[in-house]
């Protein structure tokens, strides 16, 4: 990425950084953005999926006559009749595509995949069809728990990092340890539940297909889309300007889509299909279930002597994602001796998927929890052991990290927390009215990650520019934090950029996930600004009619809709003055955004940050409060503070969620999810969220990428959940080590 | 089926529609008068992304039939702002960024709006109690306080 951001001609400074407002706010508090399921092409039909209640065997029979008969109902898709594929769906061909069960046969592999469509003039009529068709099964037993048989020892975790890691001799290191600390903790499969469902409305024009559906990789989906039907990328166009909600779940295309386009296609009109809530609990992915064994040593003055985290995980029974949960193991902690191992059973359920903080969220409450047990056995505070073993290079690899501010987060957030004075013996504290109160502590990382993206910008002859990236904003703020980045990058006011983006016609931007789409798109469009200045600069300099001419490559400087000579800024000339004297309409430039492969060859590459919070818990009832939350993290280059405060806080919320709220309650008979709808599967609400404080700490990386930019997205969960667990501890004296921690499990 | 017409006033406009006796009334705005903005995030009440007020109160609209809102006053998030005119919620909530994905904005601005009807001057424990019902994933909620008590305050400014 080096030869063009060498020749660049722009100043920063003007956008980035600045606090701005959403710039897609109005649309939203005025119920105007219009979403996948808003869209209602004119003809359109709509579509219900029906599911299976098993979870594993065969479709016997269903009663398509009936649902056919019912009035409304346009047509009923099946395995019989449903139109073919160019591409098996169980077929894998690249590394993120996942098997999906998209009709191609009466197969049943989890509990609410989808077994038939029905296509309607009304959603009432289709989800009336739906349940007619009163299917019968040929049922065989489940395998369902991390107890399951079958334990297998995976090559790969997570998209695709080796499953075993050893650094150092950890059994020489737990033998020499004058302090041990072995605990196995259990987290819960959990699923998105983004609040918008997955929804798709499909309209075919010949071979050409249309469709909105929210994605969070448009280049990604449309190539799948193309693929399985066998038609080139360029006649499959996605809409998607506005997810709502994503956290993974909407990063790979899923069967329901695709079963939207086959019924479109089957009934020549175009369709609507939008998951039932209860039905995005199985095919649109989930975070795996883990039960993690960590086996701690230390020595008398509390440095670590060895470290080492095993998974146990599962995966479905047809396809492999497995939660690589003790990755956060080989970067947070200075042990000299570090192995993570992991093996995992296979299960009758939807295949797992990157949830939000994927393998960090589920491996950070088990580490944190752990580290602060390790801590109490050598008699030190939470804080003082972590500094202890304040990793100075990432302890695994040895590498030094491209930038890392975690002893100024520790520090500003323990001043504000007020952490000072916490009493090292759980059940020490009360409030005024007699309820326990705790303090814990949970340091937070998360890589600093890119994908690989592009991006267009043009200046126009009347002094404005477009830039244009196909990035997709899940909430994040990507309409408003790239318009920014561009704005910079061309030398010019934010309102003078037209940003254009959420559309597969436009450069891929990579994927809106890992924490990456602001590092990617961002460095995208960082480069396009840059390489449309310099191919105006080059227009200027070679033009004796211009006050540039001859100013010399380096010698100019790109503000407010100006090219200025360096050395004397009273002579340039307007953007719109070069165009229009050289006659053209428009100059255009183009970007890459990409992780320099050199970069992490060199440095460990993440994000940092601690996180302090307060429980009260009422010491006989065991209902507990998290009342306080303050976070302080360090990610490179902020772009936008006012929207990343808001990634940090949703971040720490969910923390809160992993430690306290959520889970997937599976009957282990049936194979269902029993809690599948937003009333059983626990979420916090507005009343179950204390105050929070999220500090920006200052942190300059001059390696990660030009700009310096890491992610935000996904941190906050991370230490948050550890902290909220530890404090649990504080408050009660009883550790907790299957999450979510409830009531019941405090009344021992 | 039969279509029953139903006669209702929406955001304060007169209106009349035809609908199936079993469509619940978010589907009939959705789907029959075009106002999208109302969102379906559960279908069963528990997540307010579908929140209007019925007669001024606030209510799912998954929850009622469309039958129901014959002689009855309707408010969707289509009716918030006057004009071009945003509503001080909306305007706050605007000026705080106190919306992320944005799916869950008109149901909690709908439900801010009948919460500071009823107690103009509510503890941040009334709101965050009286938005219980608002589910926001991305998560919000923090943010969305803050913006419905400092629109309280001005709004109570205002009116003084």
């Amino acid at each position: 990425m080096a030869e063009t951001a060498s020749a660049t001609h722009v100043r920063h400074g003007s956008s980035i950084g600045q606090p701005l407002t959403r710039r897609d706010g109005v649309l939203k508090v005025t119920g105007q953005a219009r979403y996948a399921a808003d869209n209602h092409p004119p003809g359109m039909l709509h579509a219900a999926l029906a599911v299976s209640s098993i979870a594993r065997g065969r479709v016997a029979a269903l009663d398509v006559a009936a649902a056919r008969a019912h009035p409304g109902v346009v047509e009923v898709m099946t395995p019989a009749n449903r139109p073919p594929l160019a591409q098996d769906p169980d077929d894998k061909n690249g590394p993120f595509v996942f098997r999906m069960e998209a009709l191609q046969d009466d197969r049943v592999r989890y509990a609410g995949q989808p077994i038939a469509v029905v296509i309607a003039e009304t959603l009432e009529a289709a989800t009336e069809g739906a349940a007619l068709l009163a299917p019968r099964y040929e049922a065989e037993a489940v395998e369902t728990g991390l107890d399951a048989s079958d334990v297998f020892i995976p090559q790969m975790v997570g998209p695709g990092a080796p499953a075993e890691a050893r650094h150092g001799d950890v059994e020489a290191g737990l033998a020499a340890a004058e302090r041990r600390v072995e605990a196995t903790y259990e987290t819960p499969a959990q699923y998105h539940n983004a609040m918008e469902p997955h929804a798709i409305v499909a309209a075919w024009e010949g071979d050409r297909l249309t469709v909105d559906t929210p994605s969070q990789g448009l280049a990604w989906a449309q190539e799948r889309i193309a693929g399985l039907l066998g038609l080139p990328p360029e006649n499959i166009h996605i809409r998607s300007p506005f997810l709502g909600g994503g956290f993974g779940s909407k990063g790979v295309i899923s069967g329901p889509q695709v079963l939207g386009i086959l019924a479109a296609r089957l009934v020549g009109r175009p369709v609507k299909l939008v998951l039932r809530r209860e039905q995005m609990y199985g095919p649109v992915g989930h975070r795996g279930p883990t039960r993690q064994t960590l086996r701690l040593g230390a020595g008398e003055d509390g440095g670590l002597t060895a470290l080492h985290h095993h998974v146990r995980t599962a995966t479905s029974r047809f396809d492999d994602f497995l939660e690589p949960a003790a990755s956060v193991s080989h970067t947070l902690y200075a042990a000299p001796a570090i192995a993570t191992t992991y093996d995992a059973v296979r299960l009758d359920t939807g295949t797992p998927l990157f949830m939000r903080a994927p393998g960090e969220a589920s491996g950070s409450i088990a580490l944190e929890s752990a580290i602060d047990e390790m801590a109490l056995e050598c008699g030190m505070d939470p804080l003082e052991f972590r500094l202890r073993n304040y990793a100075e290079v990432e302890p695994m690899s040895g590498k030094p990290f491209s930038s890392k501010a975690l002893r100024e987060c520790y520090a500003q957030g323990v001043a504000r927390f007020g952490w000072a004075g916490r009493p090292l013996q759980p059940r020490q504290m009360r409030d005024e009215n007699g309820l326990l109160v705790g303090w814990g502590l949970g340091t937070a990382t998360f890589p600093a990650l890119m994908f690989q993206g592009q991006a267009r910008a043009v200046i126009r002859r009347d002094g404005t520019a477009l830039a244009e990236t196909g990035a997709h904003d899940m909430g994040q703020g990507a309409w408003t934090a790239l318009a920014q980045l561009a704005a910079d990058s061309l030398g010019l006011e934010i309102d003078q950029v037209e940003f254009r983006s959420g559309d597969s016609r436009l450069p891929d931007a990579g994927i809106a996930g890992g924490s990456s789409h602001t590092a990617t798109a961002g460095i995208a469009l960082h480069h396009a600004g840059a390489d449309a200045i310099a191919k105006l600069t080059e227009l200027a300099m070679a033009d004796q009619r211009s006050p540039l001419f001859g100013a010399g490559n380096m010698g100019v400087v790109a503000r407010n809709g100006r090219l200025l000579r360096r050395d004397d800024e009273s002579r340039g000339e307007s953007y719109a003055d070069i165009l229009t004297r050289a006659g053209l309409a428009e100059i255009e430039g183009r970007g890459t955004g990409a992780m320099d492969p050199a970069v992490p060859e060199h440095y460990a590459t993440h994000s940092h940050g601690a996180v302090f919070a307060e429980v009260k818990i009422d010491p006989e009832l065991g209902q507990i409060r998290a009342t306080r939350l303050v976070g302080a993290f360090a990610a490179g280059r902020i772009v936008n503070p006012r929207l990343v405060r808001s990634q940090y806080y949703g971040g720490m919320i969910w923390g809160v969620s992993f430690a306290l709220h959520e889970q997937a309650v599976m009957d282990k008979c049936s194979g269902r999810v029993m809690n599948a709808n937003l009333g059983e599967y626990h979420v916090p609400v507005n009343a179950d969220v204390p105050s929070l404080e999220a500090i920006l700490v200052e942190e300059h990386d001059p390696h990660v990428n030009p700009l310096g930019i890491k992610g935000v997205g996904e941190i906050g969960i991370t230490g948050t959940a550890g902290a909220v667990a530890n404090a649990v501890w504080h408050a009660t004296g009883v550790r907790v080590r299957r999450f979510p921690i409830a009531i019941e499990k405090l009344l021992v | 089926m039969a279509r029953i017409h139903v006669t209702t006033t929406i955001n304060g406009e007169p209106m009349e529609f035809l609908c199936e006796p079993q469509q619940s009334l978010l589907d009939a705005l959705r789907n029959n008068l075009g106002l999208t903005g109302t969102k379906e995030g559960c279908g069963t009440g528990d997540c307010g992304a579908c929140s209007i007020t019925f007669d001024g109160r606030l209510t799912c609209s998954c929850l009622v039939l469309a039958v129901e809102a014959e002689g009855h006053e309707i408010g969707t998030i289509e009716g918030m702002a006057q004009g071009e005119t945003l509503h001080p919620l909306q305007r706050k909530f605007l000026e705080m960024a106190a919306l992320q994905c944005g799916i869950c904005t008109p149901g909690v601005l709908i439900a801010a709006r009948a919460l500071l009807e009823k107690n103009p001057d509510p503890t941040e424990t009334e709101v965050r109690f009286g938005l219980a019902g608002n589910l926001c994933r991305c998560t919000g909620y923090d943010k969305i306080v803050r913006a419905v008590m400092e629109t309280a305050a001005e709004m109570r400014e205002t009116a003084s």
